[in-house]
């Protein structure tokens, strides 16, 4: 019985009925996908306001941090809609437990939600009118330091921070303060940002869901790539084009990344990566696809042209979320049906074990 | 810490008459699973889940060679399935409020009052064991009656079952015990027996609640090979990172590679 099973196509398996041997994902449509892109909005369009302040694009850096900060707050809404008792939302930062990608990213959300405000706060404030000796807030953006960007832009956090020492005694109290708070604290998220749009991979893939674990090497990349794609997206549509070249950039790499991830999850996942082409989740999934590769190009011919760059925006944001969906949708998948469960679990067994085991399954019929 | 306490569940003795899954609902005071009628066996809960915390399992088995048999139903299998309680619980280390611990019996439980229904713990389970009740938002298993322990007295399903089919005690002891068993049974002629989970090297360092089976563990529905995913975690944030640094790469380019400033 096991020798045949081993030499028959991949379907030949036995179960209890049919019944899915491990518990599908309870999560709920859309919070936990739409959590996903939030998260990976947030955590790039940080990256890219720290980028834009060293480089000198404030524009594109206004967007990114009211992307970022919006992302991150909207985020952890719906995580705490999503709970079965929203109430008990804090005792995710209860304990600090490494061995919980959940409790680890609660605490990086927390961190980024918060820095990412404050990053906000600062960059509103500084438009307030000014109360006396103050340094010029942006000094890259005054022409001559434009050809070393991010020196310049250094120059600027350094020159708010004498600002700051200068004006301490003074008057300029705590809205003086805010715009060097919201500098350091936007520096802060260039490292919070990234582990948001990432941990949440490692988040689904510490699971027994066999789509998700055995893909827990491409999972970060294509979401890195999905949230690339919607941050760019949403600072090309909250940017005027002329100010959103990089954004453009960042959406068109983005795409690329998650495009390229996803094949070779799929090519490499072969069987278990099943889900992720059949049913609904393949049907997500194929629509991600073309939107994302389709926003990508778009992305890149856009331009300074204002309906391109709205359709790029569009196509790529609904991309993003698409592929969460998708993503989502293809872990239940695979862990309703026990196929996916058992057949690598016997194959790994069958492998390791010895020749004894082919005898002892009698003349059972199999009870799937 | 107390010795480590278990079950050893001998399906070759299991009758199907369900006492323990009763007994299980009378002591901890679950809720009805809704009177379902499966229609496929006598089963008529299907599955472990929030408020079953002991599922007996009913197999038909026909085997084609049979002559003149009854309707070519040739043997039942019965078994009465738990949470394995790992020695290394998936649902433990995800659990991000610590609401689910180790226990000084060295079993795992949710803490009811700390718990906040993420929901992680529930796939992360190999065995499909724990999951959340949707009324009351959190997540629920067998405890292996940790307040019986507490005062000296056996789980209810150990003490209800007739045959003996569940056995608690110190782990140790059952394991030996269940090794005579097995040799016992195959000396008989029953090469099918075998042990699940009673190896602490196993995917997930061996069972708290380890089996006795006459055939494949798949086809109790229990997984034949489980492993605690967390077990690749240090490779899974590598990965993440470098995902991370990725991103952090690309935006850079992006902005130092596009030639509009400002
Ligand atoms: S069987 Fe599942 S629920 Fe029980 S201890 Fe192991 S991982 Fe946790
Ligand atoms: S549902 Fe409750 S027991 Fe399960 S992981 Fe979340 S907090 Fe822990």
């Amino acid at each position: 019985m096991t020798r045949e099973r081993a030499m028959v196509p991949e379907a030949e398996f036995r179960s209890y009925y049919g019944r899915p041997v491990i518990k599908a994902p309870i999560w709920h449509e859309p919070h936990m996908p739409t959590y996903l892109y939030l998260g990976g909005l947030s955590g790039v369009s940080s990256s890219m306001a720290v980028m834009a302040r060293l480089t000198g694009h404030p524009r594109l850096a206004r967007t990114a941090r009211v992307a970022a900060a919006a992302g991150a707050a909207l985020g952890a809404g719906l995580l705490a809609a999503e709970l079965g008792r929203p109430a008990r939302f804090l005792n995710m930062l209860r304990v600090f437990k490494p061995t919980s990608p959940m409790s680890v990213g609660s605490w990086i959300l927390a961190a980024q939600g918060g820095l990412s405000a404050i990053a906000v706060a600062g960059d509103l404030a500084s438009d307030l009118p000014k109360t006396g000796g103050r340094a010029g807030r942006l000094p890259g953006a005054g022409g001559s330091a434009g050809r070393l960007p991010v020196a310049a832009g250094l120059a600027g956090f350094l020159s708010g921070a004498g600002g700051l020492a200068g004006r301490l005694p003074g008057a300029g109290g705590l809205v003086g303060l805010l715009p060097v708070a919201g500098d350091a604290a936007l520096l802060a998220t260039g490292v919070t940002g990234p582990l948001t749009a990432t941990y949440t991979a490692v988040l689904i893939a510490d699971t027994a869901v066999p789509a998700w674990h055995e893909a827990y090497r491409e999972l970060p990349f294509l979401f890195a790539g999905s949230a690339m794609a919607a941050a760019g997206a949403a600072c090309m549509l909250g940017t005027p084009p002329a100010h959103a070249g990089p954004a453009r950039a960042v959406a068109a790499l983005g795409a690329a990344m998650e495009t390229v991830a996803g094949q070779v999850l799929e090519r490499r996942l072969g069987f278990i990566g099943e889900p992720y082409r059949t049913g609904r989740a393949g049907r997500l999934m194929r629509a991600a696809r073309v939107l994302t590769v389709g926003g990508g190009l778009l992305a890149v011919v856009a331009g300074r042209g204002r309906t391109l760059t709205a359709l790029s925006g569009l196509a790529l944001t609904a991309g993003s979320l698409y592929t969460r969906f998708g993503i989502l949708e293809a872990g239940r998948a695979s862990a309703a049906d026990p196929k996916y469960t058992v057949v690598p679990q016997r194959r790994r067994l069958d492998a390791q074990s010895s020749p004894d085991r082919g005898s002892d399954a009698g003349a059972a019929q199999p009870a799937s | 810490m107390a010795e480590r306490m278990g079950f050893f569940t001998d399906t070759s003795i299991c009758i199907g008459c369900k006492a323990c899954e009763v007994a299980c609902k009378e002591w901890n005071q679950l809720p009805d699973d809704g009177f379902v009628f499966e229609a496929t066996s006598y089963d008529n809960t299907g599955t472990l889940g929030a408020s079953t915390w002991r599922h007996v399992a009913f197999i038909e088995q026909s085997r084609p060679v049979a002559a003149g048999g009854d309707d070519g139903v040739d043997r039942w299998l019965m078994s009465s399935d738990v949470c394995k309680h790992c020695t290394h619980a998936a649902c433990l280390d995800v659990c991000p409020t610590g609401a689910l611990f180790r226990t000084e019996f060295d079993t795992v439980v949710v803490q009811s009052d700390v718990c906040n229904g993420c929901g992680y713990c529930v796939p992360a389970c190999p065995y499909g064991v724990i999951d959340r009740r949707e009324d009351d938002g959190r997540a629920w298993k067998c405890t292996m009656c940790y307040d019986r322990q507490l005062g000296g007295l056996e789980p209810a399903c150990a003490k209800a079952c007739p045959t003996d089919s569940i056995q608690f005690g110190p782990l140790d002891e059952l394991r030996a015990r269940a090794e005579e068993r097995v040799t016992r049974l195959r000396a008989d002629g029953n090469t099918e027996a075998r042990l699940y989970g009673e190896s602490p090297d196993d995917g997930v360092g061996g069972a708290g609640a380890f089996f006795l089976l006459l055939d494949e563990p798949e086809v109790y529905g229990l997984p034949p090979d489980p492993v605690v995913t967390t077990r690749d975690l240090p490779a899974m944030w590598r990965w993440a990172g470098a995902a991370a640094l990725s991103a952090v790469g690309a935006v850079a380019l992006a902005f130092l590679g596009t030639g509009e400033r400002r």
